[in-house]
This record gives C-alpha cells, structure tokens and sequence, in this order.
C-alpha cells in the first residue's frame, strides 16, 4: 500500500485487544507479562466500547480478540456486538475453554465473524500437560460446535521442543476437524517463553522434519484446508518484521488500558500510554511511545544502511532489549547484528541435546483478577 | 513452501461468491471497500469493488462481466476471470458450482 502523505501518520488496520490476562491454561510458552498480577484492572465494557469507537475511527478493520482468555470476560458479548456494529471483523482467540454451545450461539448472533482455538497437541495426555490443565477433549468438542454454527474454523499451534515432533499428528487431527485454516507457529520467546526458552527450543534436525511435513501437508491439503507455518526466528538468517512495523499497522490494547505497538512492548524502558489518559488517536499518531521506532530514522547499523530495512523494519524492538539490554539495537535474530552470537548460542545449546528432553518448565500461574466490572 | 499446484481457474459459467470467513465494507477512513480476513485486510480499488458487490453465488462470471458492460466502457472478461482466480487462490472467493451445497 502507498505511504500517505509526507509528515502523516497512516492509520493502524488492526487492533489486539487483550481482554484479560486471567487464562484457564498454564502454557509454558506464554508471552503474557511475567508481572501479571499488575495488570489486573481490568477495563470495563464501557471502556472497551469507547476504545473501539476509536479505533474504528482511527482507521482499524479489524479487532483481534485475545488474552488470556477473552471468554473469561463475562461481557465478551457485548463487546463483539458493538464491533460488528461499527463495521470491525471480530476475530476471536480462544483456548476454547468455556466456549459452551450457549455462549457460541450467543457470541454467533453477536455477529463474531471468525473464530481461532489453541491446540497444545494431538492428543490428551501431552496436550493436558502442556496446557497444565485437562482441556484436550473440551477443545475438540469447542472446535466441533464452531463447525457446526458454520462459522470457519482456524486452529492455532503453537510449536516448541515437546510438541514438534507430532506436527503430522495434529494436522492429521485438523484434517479431521474439518479446520478450514491451520496456523503452526514456533514460539517466540517473551515473557513465559523467554524464561522458559532453553527448555523450549527445537533442535534443528527436529526443524528439519517439520518443515517436510509441513511441505507434504500443503500439497495434500491443497484446497482443502491453509496451512500457514510461521518459522521460529532464532533459526532465520533474517529478522521477522514484527507487528509489519512499529506503529505502522497494528496496535494492542492490553487488559488495563495501556496501548501498546506490540503485545510485549511493556518489558521497554519507554513511557506508557492509557486509553485511560489519552485519546487513541493521539496515542497512535503523537505519543513519544508509537513515535520512538517508528519509521527508519531511529535504525543504528547494520540496519540503516541495509536494503532490507523496509521489509523487517530492524526486527523485533523487544527482542532486542531482552537479549542486549538496549531496545534501539538490530534485533540479534538478525545474522549481520553484532550481537547475532547471543542467539547463535542458544540454538546450539538447542542442537546438543545435552539437556533432557522434559527440562523442567515454570508453567505461567493462574491470575487471581479485580475485576472493574 | 509455496506450492506449485495449478490455481482453480474461473469457467464463465462458476458462480463465484465470498468465502465465509470474508466481508466485503466501505471503509469511510480510507474511502475505499476493503476485503477483511482473519490475518489480512485487502484495500480494494473501485473496480475489484465492483466485481466483489456481484459475486453473490447467483450471477455466472458472464454475468457479472456482462453487468459491468453495463456500467463501465472496457470491460475485459479475461481480466475479470484473472482478478476471479486470484482471490479464489487466496481463498476469498469460492467458484460456486464447485461447492455446491456449502453452507
């Protein structure tokens, strides 16, 4: 798309609205904040409300409704019937747990357009441990009913050391399923992740296999059903352009109130913004937090001088302030980063196999929520 | 990864419409239709707008080209089964006799 007029800020197509941080499941690849019990002031529906008319007014199309788990949030209802009302496509993100037939025909009649359920795994006793709860058999008969209401249906893997293996196994089961979309993404490592991340990483012969099981998936499948493989970034020579850009097409609003150009840009040193304090659209177009990596002014080397600048927009800001201390540095995913050794080491450690393959995981805890509401 | 399977290939005589999971608005910011998808947002010019407003699983791809006939000076139907195609390779569109029977 054409960059808008010189000085203008285009307007953002995509707004992540974490609903809550409070989720049933303990996934150890989390990337909800390690400090969860500071988030928990929760917006109300009057809030959220105000905060779509916004946003819709700002520019976005789309609402990503996400968490935690966003059926926790009694009002969830609500919230998709005044979105479908200001013309958002309403995408829900789900663990599917408390997705009950009743609040499926009621969220359907809400004019929810597409929803996404979570699976951990092909099977109940590693998906149940991975989830830290039992869920398996809820998720399958979750993924059912959205068939049944005839919504599309989209599954969402996340993959890691534990669950790679079984990537033929759980297309198998979205075959099954009749999903209409599968998303296979390889962890990325914020907040639970992060600090799970030795116990997490595949090694790369176990990439290697995915990655042709994924190939012979898309030929079979081919019609049927979209497979989209997201490949882990510490194994890519370059960077990926994390959220197409900061402040440029997506932005999040986390439980609170705080606006944010990432779901993880809270862990940077960089003064906040409230929708509870500020407009949104002088959030997105004037805040010093959406101004500070906008564009490519800000860029050190290598990625001033880089040809790719436009097309990954230096990385991921936060990776980069986990792994160096300094968020204003090329991502060290990147192999021309000075830094890229810190990344090269952990992949190796990865490839060893020294560790044992259940290296112990802090699963993410429960969140004991004050509600607004 | 992409695979090298033959995209379907629009007949005038598929009825094509809007896959389920797609909605065609008017977005008043941008002052253009856009085509919304789980993980994709499609601005769409004036005439793929047009073209979208009648793929309504009723009107052929003649029909739809001869409707616009009616409207715009050029209208070639190669060109409007090629737009067909390539939304129907993105899974936005779904040539109708095809899946006859879906919901």
């Amino acid at each position: 798309m054409p960059s808008a007029v010189e000085g203008a800020v285009d307007g953002p197509l995509g707004l992540l609205a974490e609903l809550t941080y409070r989720c049933p499941l303990h996934c150890s690849y989390c990337s909800n904040p390690i400090d969860l019990a500071a988030h928990t002031d929760e917006l109300t529906t009057a809030e959220w409300q105000r905060v779509l008319a916004e946003a819709r007014e700002l520019g976005v199309l789309q609402l990503h409704l996400s968490g935690g788990e966003p059926l926790l949030r009694r009002d969830l209802t609500e919230i998709v019937r005044t979105a479908g009302e200001l013309g958002l496509y309403t995408n829900l993100i789900t663990s599917a747990l408390g997705l009950t037939p009743r609040r499926a025909e009621q969220l359907l009649a809400a004019g929810l357009d597409h929803v996404q359920i979570s699976l951990q795994a092909d099977e109940a006793a590693l998906s149940d441990r991975l989830a830290g709860t039992p869920s398996f058999e809820r998720k399958l008969a979750a993924a059912r009913l959205v068939k049944e209401l005839g919504w599309p249906l989209t599954l969402n893997v996340v993959l890691h050391r534990h669950n790679v293996d079984r990537l033929a196994a759980v297309l198998d089961l979205a075959e099954q399923l009749e999903a209409d979309r599968i998303e296979l993404a390889h962890t990325q490592y914020y907040g639970w992740a992060l600090r799970n991340r030795d116990g997490l990483l595949p090694s790369r012969a176990q990439l290697e296999r995915a990655q042709g099981v994924v190939r012979a998936a898309h030929e079979r499948l081919q019609g049927r059903m979209q497979v989209i493989y997201v490949l882990p970034d510490y194994h890519s020579r370059y960077p990926k352009p994390c959220m197409g850009g900061w402040g440029r097409r997506q932005l999040t609003v986390v439980p609170d109130g705080d606006v944010l150009p990432c779901p993880t840009a809270h862990t940077l040193p960089l003064p906040r913004a409230s929708v509870r304090e500020h407009p949104l659209a002088w959030i997105w177009e004037q805040s010093p937090l959406f101004q500070r990596f906008r564009g490519t002014d800000w860029m050190p080397d290598p990625c001033r001088s880089c040809d790719r600048r436009e097309l990954d927009f230096g990385g991921c800001r936060c990776q980069a302030f986990q792994l160096t201390g300094d968020a204003a540095r090329t991502d060290p995913v990147c192999h021309l980063s000075p830094d890229h050794g810190l990344v090269a080491e952990a992949v190796a450690a990865a490839d060893e196999g020294a560790r044992p393959r259940d290296a112990v995981l802090t699963p993410r805890p429960h969140l004991a929520a004050r509600r607004s509401r | 990864m992409r695979s090298t399977a033959p995209v379907p290939t629009a007949s005038s005589a598929d009825r094509p419409r809007l896959a389920r999971h797609v909605r065609l608005r008017f977005d008043p910011a941008r002052g253009r239709h856009v085509l919304l998808m789980p993980e994709a947002v499609t601005v769409l010019n004036g005439t793929g707008a047009a073209v979208l407003e009648l793929c309504d699983g009723q009107r052929t791809v003649a029909g739809i080209v001869a409707e616009l006939r009616g409207r715009y000076e050029h209208v070639d139907d190669d060109e409007v089964r090629r737009f067909v195609d390539r939304l129907a390779a993105r899974r936005c569109l779904v040539l109708g006799d095809r899946e006859a029977g879906r919901a």
